[in-house]
């Protein structure tokens, strides 16, 4: 059995969990055996692919008898395609492991489990398609399972709004990717992916297709301004499917975007490149400055999600122009930073979706001002959690540095470009990434500083107790994972490395060779990196002084009410919450990109009422792009609906004049 | 023989960054008392403040958690390590290659990550002010730094802090209006870093402007000791690279003799030395600015910088 079929009774498996989780959900532990499967099936889906990833050969292809009758449906596993299966399968089984905890106390997992399994094997069917209708129809069943997720919570109105939102986005994402396969397949109609790697067009048909997939695989990875949906469905799920929807399936997007970009569509002019790095910088911006004005834990991760997706598109623009320019290895350099950071967002950003569930089983709640201290009643949770943010944040030594470091290298070798337009935004790009992540930073000191530290600020959260051992053991994997990937960052570009070869035709150097785990992308003498070490010297230099100190000079230690400046006040409330630490923030860059507004109602000398501050803050997508379209479309709605009232007299004179119109039509056509 | 001299070479400076960083801070109080016609207290004083402070007894607020306590000691470390890449008084440290110049960064970055989470910690309203304001302050610094960076990147061809150490004392560089406007961006960026005046006031307390001091308000004893002198550090640490970086004159080279390394290492007690009172100066003759208009400040950089890169892509002698 070769591994794409292995690959593909995986999938199937998974697909028959559907059924399986049907019958078996209303039976005790029947989640568990369910969750437990799946945890079985996504980790042998590594498996596949890192074989396919190591073993680094020809594609493997084959043809099953389904769909299309005397066509088939075409699959292929390769470096590509295995890269993104190790995603998928460690993502898929972190969440299916979390699963098992957090299904036996959820409301309805009859609403769940029927769809959990089949939305992780459209996924796998997505990454292993070999031509455009078994990709299509994968592609909406992964759209369509996921929605049906999202609205799994169907009591809740904010998730049936979510939901709707979602299925009308997906749909819109679904055409576009139609569209840009008909185009790939062009007159002759070939719809292999083989055959359409092979076919010839012109640059006008070429920008059309990457137009169409920005517009098909970015409505699905949150790209600005196509994110409106993200943030409203992948909260709304059970957590473990919002880790799933953010970490893994805004991946499955991405790799729609590679394979049709970087494999089938052929050479890209240059002047492609800068269109996807501007929405790439402007994604992560945007994304993240949504995040920091939010007040909901879930909310704010799935912010944080459009932010990454933001960080890899400018990665996967850069690689663009790199190779239109010919630099096949500074392509592969750019291309290996984007695959890391899918890799790494994928790690930590599960971590953190789970954390959010934990946290939502232990108290009820979403909204970070309604918690605070649980570093004290769950202390496993806040540990995990603190490696999570200090990942996302990109931070030294741990796995999202060891990315955006790369990315960073690549855009320090812009100025090899011919072009000078291209040499003047990749600086700007480097600021306005360096903006994004020190806004990470931001956000995520707030994100753990209102939930995990200070003082409760509800009862709840008061008496929250610790997650159970599966989801423990979930985020305890995850975790483990970010910390590896951030001091062993040579092994991760190595294993890419076939993968970065297929789509960019060139690879960096072999990393493992190099002496204490150091990254070195080109050359030494320009940059090194080895997070290994620095992780081993800021320990050893925290122990020793911490050992020295207590040696040396005093270990006494004496418990008391907090100062405050002398006047500490015993009212939770008068911590700072996630409004206010955000208001510097909202200040200095929300007055224009947010319309953040500030009012304050201050009743007149002699009045009781109390005095009130308002802050405000709204997506412009939705103000100036989205209510305008639903606003045009409900007012047509409204005039068409006059035609339901009309008299058979004019009913039939309609009839007559549209006939009579269409002949026109036909006869002008022809 | 080689590797032992770098292998001491860096094991000095190591030493050497943390027993001069309390001597800066106090030369630079020095300095600012002098000016405003006050006697001032002694140089030692920094490091009698400091060895004080670790004989005392903390006293830690209730309930403060193991991060509150750990916190200091990860802050310290992670600047130290910072502070031992920056070459000083010689070019050939023998783990520069551990972290470039954007690792560095990002180092002082993971320090300041865990001082606002430590501030949030015990749940007052001064330490969320000052953590809130903090991390502004570094939002707006590092994509400055950043672009510092590019520029010194462009000109020298790499981010290793030693190998632009060694190109910028070679005469290839000359006289570049980039590199100038790259200085002015650098120091912004590390008044704002070392909150210093106008950005925050070291020596304030009980003021509702402060933004450092609110952070490490609940601070006593060792913990504060620790995170004094990791401020001291960072202090020293950048006035290393603005000194590594513009004024490499004087720097040891690899392989070099005993003398080479004390010219080096006058050389760079000089610098420190002028770094201080040139310090000392600027925020004697400024007040201090709203919290709200650093952003405005530190844009100014922000811009300096892409300015710097600009020029160099628009004409290349520049």
């Amino acid at each position: 059995m070769t591994a794409l079929e292995a690959g593909l009774l995986l999938a199937a498996g998974l697909l028959a969990l559907g059924p399986a989780g049907a019958l078996v959900a209303q039976r005790t532990g029947g989640a568990a055996i369910v969750s437990g499967a799946s945890a079985a099936l996504a980790t042998a889906f590594v498996a596949v692919g890192l074989w396919a990833l190591l073993a680094a050969g020809p594609p493997v292809r084959t043809v099953l008898p389904l769909g299309l009758p005397w066509i088939g449906a075409h699959f292929r596993l390769d470096a590509l395609s295995g890269f993104f299966l190790v995603v998928l399968g460690l993502g898929g089984a972190a969440a299916s492991l979390y699963g098992i905890g957090y299904m036996r106390h959820a409301a309805a997992p009859g609403r769940v489990l029927p769809f959990y399994g089949p939305f992780l094997g459209a996924m796998a069917l997505v990454l292993l398609a070999d031509d455009a209708f078994t990709f299509l129809v994968s592609w909406e069943s992964m759209s369509l399972l996921s929605w049906a997720l999202v609205v799994s919570d169907h009591r809740d109105a904010e998730a049936r709004r979510a939901s709707y939102v979602y299925l009308l986005m997906a749909g819109l994402g679904t055409m576009a990717l139609l569209f840009a396969f008909g185009l790939l397949a062009g007159a002759e109609g070939g719809y292999g992916f083989e055959a359409i790697a092979a076919a010839e067009r012109g640059p006008e048909v070429t920008a059309a297709i990457l137009f169409l997939m920005l517009l098909g695989a970015g409505s699905k990875a949150g790209v600005v301004p196509l994110h409106v949906w993200l943030p409203l469905a992948h909260p709304a799920a059970p957590s473990h499917v919002s880790a799933l929807m953010s970490g893994v399936m805004t991946k499955v997007a991405l790799y729609a975007f590679i394979r049709v970009v970087f494999d089938l569509l052929g050479p890209v002019a240059w002047w492609a490149s800068p269109v996807v790095i501007i929405l790439g910088a402007a994604t992560a911006v945007m994304g993240i400055l949504f995040a920091i004005v939010d007040g909901d834990a879930k909310r704010i991760l799935a912010y944080s999600t459009i932010e990454n997706v933001g960080v890899i598109l400018v990665a996967l623009g850069l690689a663009l122009a790199f190779r239109a320019n010919g630099m096949t290895a500074l392509a592969a350099l750019a291309l290996t930073a984007a695959l890391f950071h899918v890799l790494n967002h994928m790690l930590f950003k599960s971590l953190l979706f789970m954390a959010a569930g934990a946290v939502l089983s232990a108290t009820g709640r979403r909204a970070l001002d309604a918690l605070g201290g649980l570093i004290h009643r769950m202390p496993v949770t806040a540990v995990l959690t603190l490696v999570g943010v200090t990942a996302i944040a990109a931070l030294p030594p741990l796995n999202g540095f060891a990315s955006e470091w790369l990315l960073f290298q690549g855009i320090l070798q812009s100025p090899g470009l011919p072009q000078p337009a291209l040499q003047l935004l990749l600086p700007a790009t480097g600021g306005l990434l360096a903006l994004s992540a020190a806004l990470a930073a931001v956000c995520f000191v707030r994100f753990y500083g209102v939930a995990f530290l200070g003082r409760p600020r509800s009862d709840v959260a008061a008496g929250a107790v610790e997650a159970d051992r599966w989801s423990l053991a979930a985020m305890a994997v995850l975790a483990a994972l970010c910390v590896l990937a951030g001091i062993l960052p040579g092994a991760a570009v190595d294993l890419i490395a076939p993968a970065v070869g297929q789509a960019a035709g060139g690879r960096v150097p072999p990393q493992l060779g190099n002496p204490w785990l150091t990254l070195v992308p080109v050359a030494e003498v320009q940059s090194s990196y080895s997070g290994f070490l620095v992780l081993v010297f800021t320990t050893a230099s925290a122990m020793t002084a911490a050992w020295l100190v207590h040696r040396l000079a005093s270990r006494r230690l004496r418990r008391g009410p907090a100062w405050d400046c002398g006047f500490p006040l015993a009212d939770p409330a008068t911590q700072y919450g996630a409004g206010s630490f955000a208001q510097p923030i909202r200040r200095a860059l929300g007055g224009t990109l947010l319309a953040a507004r500030e009012r304050v109602e201050m009743p007149p000398p002699g009045d009781l009422r109390p005095a009130r501050h308002a802050a405000s803050t709204e997506d412009l997508a939705w103000t100036w792009l989205y209510l305008p379209v639903a606003a045009g479309v409900g007012a047509l709605a409204a005039r068409l609906n006059g035609l339901q009232f009309l008299t058979i007299r004019r009913y039939l004179s309609l009839v007559f004049v549209s006939l009579i119109l269409l002949l026109v039509g036909l006869a002008v056509w022809n | 023989m080689e590797l032992i001299q770098g292998l001491l070479v860096q094991g000095v400076q190591m030493l050497l960054v943390l027993v001069l960083a309390p001597g800066l801070v106090g030369l630079v109080r020095k300095v600012k008392a002098r000016l405003t016609r006050r006697r001032g207290a002694s140089l030692l004083q920094p490091y009698r403040d400091i060895l004080r402070l670790m004989r005392k007894e903390v006293v830690l607020a209730e309930n403060a958690s193991w991060l509150f306590r750990v916190a200091p000691y990860a802050i310290f470390a992670a600047t130290w390590v910072a502070a031992a890449l920056v070459p000083s008084f010689a070019t050939g440290l023998q783990f520069s290659w551990t972290a470039d110049l954007i690792a560095i960064v990002a180092l002082l970055g993971s320090a300041r990550f865990f001082l606002a989470l430590a501030g949030m910690d015990v749940g007052t309203a001064f330490g969320g002010i000052g953590a809130s304001r903090e991390v502004m302050i570094g939002a707006f610094a590092e994509p400055a730094m950043l672009l510092t960076v590019f520029t010194l990147a462009l000109v020298a061809g790499s981010t290793q802090l030693s190998v632009v150490a060694a190109f910028m004392a070679s005469p290839e560089v000359g006289l570049r209006v980039s590199l100038g406007l790259a200085l002015v961006a650098l120091v912004i960026v590390a008044i704002a870093e070392n909150a210093r005046i106008p950005v925050d006031n070291p020596a304030t307390h009980l003021e509702l402007t402060m933004v450092h001091e609110a952070m490490v308000l609940e601070y006593s004893g060792r913990h504060l000791a620790m995170i004094e002198i990791a401020a001291a550090l960072k202090l020293l640490l950048y006035v290393a690279l603005v000194g590594c970086v513009f004024l490499p004159w004087g720097m040891a080279a690899p392989g070099s003799g005993l003398a080479a390394h004390l010219v080096g290492l006058a050389a760079f007690l000089a610098k420190l030395a002028g770094g201080a009172v040139l310090l000392a100066v600027f925020e004697t003759a400024i007040a201090k600015m709203r919290v709200f208009r650093v952003p405005d400040f530190l844009g100014a950089a922000l811009m300096l910088g892409l300015l710097g890169t600009l020029l160099l892509f628009v004409s290349r002698s520049l």
